[in-house]
């Protein structure tokens, strides 16, 4: 039946509702502080925010040496 | 029907609830927190490698993780082909005929030994890149879902996850080829899903606007986040596994703390009009990385929320991106047909 299917479905949206509404929240500022700490440890070893150096960048291609 | 108007009545308190508790636990925001933060300086990558070889669009991209294959990644064409590319020599690896060419997503095996891919045909195929004779061959073809396949993503050799137009996520035995479990919820089609960095949970965008945390054994979804006014065609996780970043065809880009449970910044230009494609972070997470269906790729700091350079290379819609595992290198696959390393 059309209205019993409806009904469980209603159901099931509101049981999730409940879980959803039950987690436990940190405060933004925390939130934020935790992301500002892990970009500011990790950042140094991450090659596209600190650049590579070309002897270190394996997908530049070498250019041959010249002996002059 | 009392029931029907008591269960709506029970729904909207419950989602008052939420959005009050939300409130409760916002005692500043993002932006105020990282106003003495320095903005990162112009990024600007150039192209290092372009594989050529797909005859049609790429519509996905996905790096190896192995140590074996940190420098590997596959690509889905329209042509029919899945291309496994070494990165540093642009050769080919493998070249595996597809039996559907109508490929929207593909996935490398974090242990180098599959590929899988998947589309209109609605089902997600499994590819074994290391058969005894050498050739590659179809292991599995996982049939169940009622729409289209967006995406896929393996947790291991015996187990993937894949996203549908059927509105769910399925997690798959590779082995007997049947779904362990469904994740059902979204109501609208599910676009795309990133896996966080410990196995234990996933997240999933749908053309309902919303993306949904899912406990992949408990199998129950934990968090659901709008803001979004379109479909969510991307999300990842930011590295810690703490947030989740999405791409909208609403323009934007969103950032979701998981434990505040709410949207922390959105990344957003007036100049930007056009729909997100594709996105991906740097290994720190600084850096959002986001294609656009304006063929450009825009680099944002994630923490500002500001553009803080451009990739401009492709000559049609860019598709997919992704950062090797070892942040050394991002990807772009477009419908130009090409992919071009940068770093």
């Amino acid at each position: 039946m059309q209205s019993s299917s409806n009904t469980a479905r209603a159901r099931r949206a509101v049981q999730q509702l409940r879980i959803e509404a039950s987690i436990e929240r940190i405060k933004v500022s925390k939130a934020s502080a935790d992301l500002m700490h892990y970009c500011g440890e990790q950042g140094k070893y991450d090659p596209l925010l600190m650049g590579i150096p070309a002897s270190e960048n394996p997908f530049k291609d070498k250019k041959p040496c010249t002996i002059l | 029907m009392g029931e029907m108007e008591e269960l709506r009545k029970e729904a909207d308190n419950l989602k008052d609830q939420i959005t009050e508790a939300r409130k409760v636990v916002q005692d500043t925001t993002l932006q105020e927190a990282v106003a003495g933060t320095t903005l990162v300086g112009r990024v600007q990558l150039k192209t290092r490698k372009t594989l050529r070889g797909h005859l049609a669009k790429i519509y996905a991209m996905h790096w190896g993780t192995d140590t074996n294959c940190s420098k590997l990644c596959v690509s889905a064409s329209q042509d029919g082909k899945l291309i496994v590319w070494d990165t540093l020599t642009t050769n080919k690896v493998n070249a595996i005929p597809l039996k559907s060419s109508w490929v929207m997503t593909c996935a490398y095996a974090p242990s180098g030994n599959m590929v899988a891919c998947g589309g209109l045909d609605n089902m997600c195929s499994i590819y074994n890149l290391k058969g005894k004779d050498g050739n590659v061959k179809v292991m599995r073809e996982l049939a169940a879902h009622t729409g289209y396949l967006s995406c896929c993503r393996f947790l291991n050799d015996s187990e993937i996850i894949t996203s549908s137009g059927d509105c769910t996520c399925i997690l798959w035995d590779i082995e007997t080829g049947t779904e362990k479990t469904i994740f059902a919820g979204h109501l609208g089609d599910c676009m795309s899903l990133a896996v966080s960095p410990d196995f234990k949970m996933f997240i999933s965008g749908a053309c309902d606007f919303t993306a949904k945390l899912w406990d992949i054994r408990e199998a129950t979804c934990r968090q659901t986040f709008s803001g979004h006014e379109s479909d969510i065609n991307a999300i990842g996780f930011f590295p810690n596994g703490n947030a989740v970043i999405t791409g909208s065809d609403d323009a934007t880009c969103k950032l979701y703390d998981l434990r505040a449970d709410q949207e922390l910044i959105t990344y957003q230009d007036s100049g930007i009009m056009c729909g997100v494609t594709s996105l991906a972070a740097s290994l720190s997470g600084r850096l959002l990385l986001a294609g656009y269906d304006d063929f450009n790729v825009n680099i944002w700091d994630m923490l500002k929320a500001e553009r803080v350079g451009v990739l401009a290379g492709h000559d049609n819609r860019v598709s997919c991106i992704g950062v090797s595992s070892d942040g050394m290198a991002c990807c772009t696959g477009s419908w130009d047909s090409f992919l071009k390393i940068w770093n």
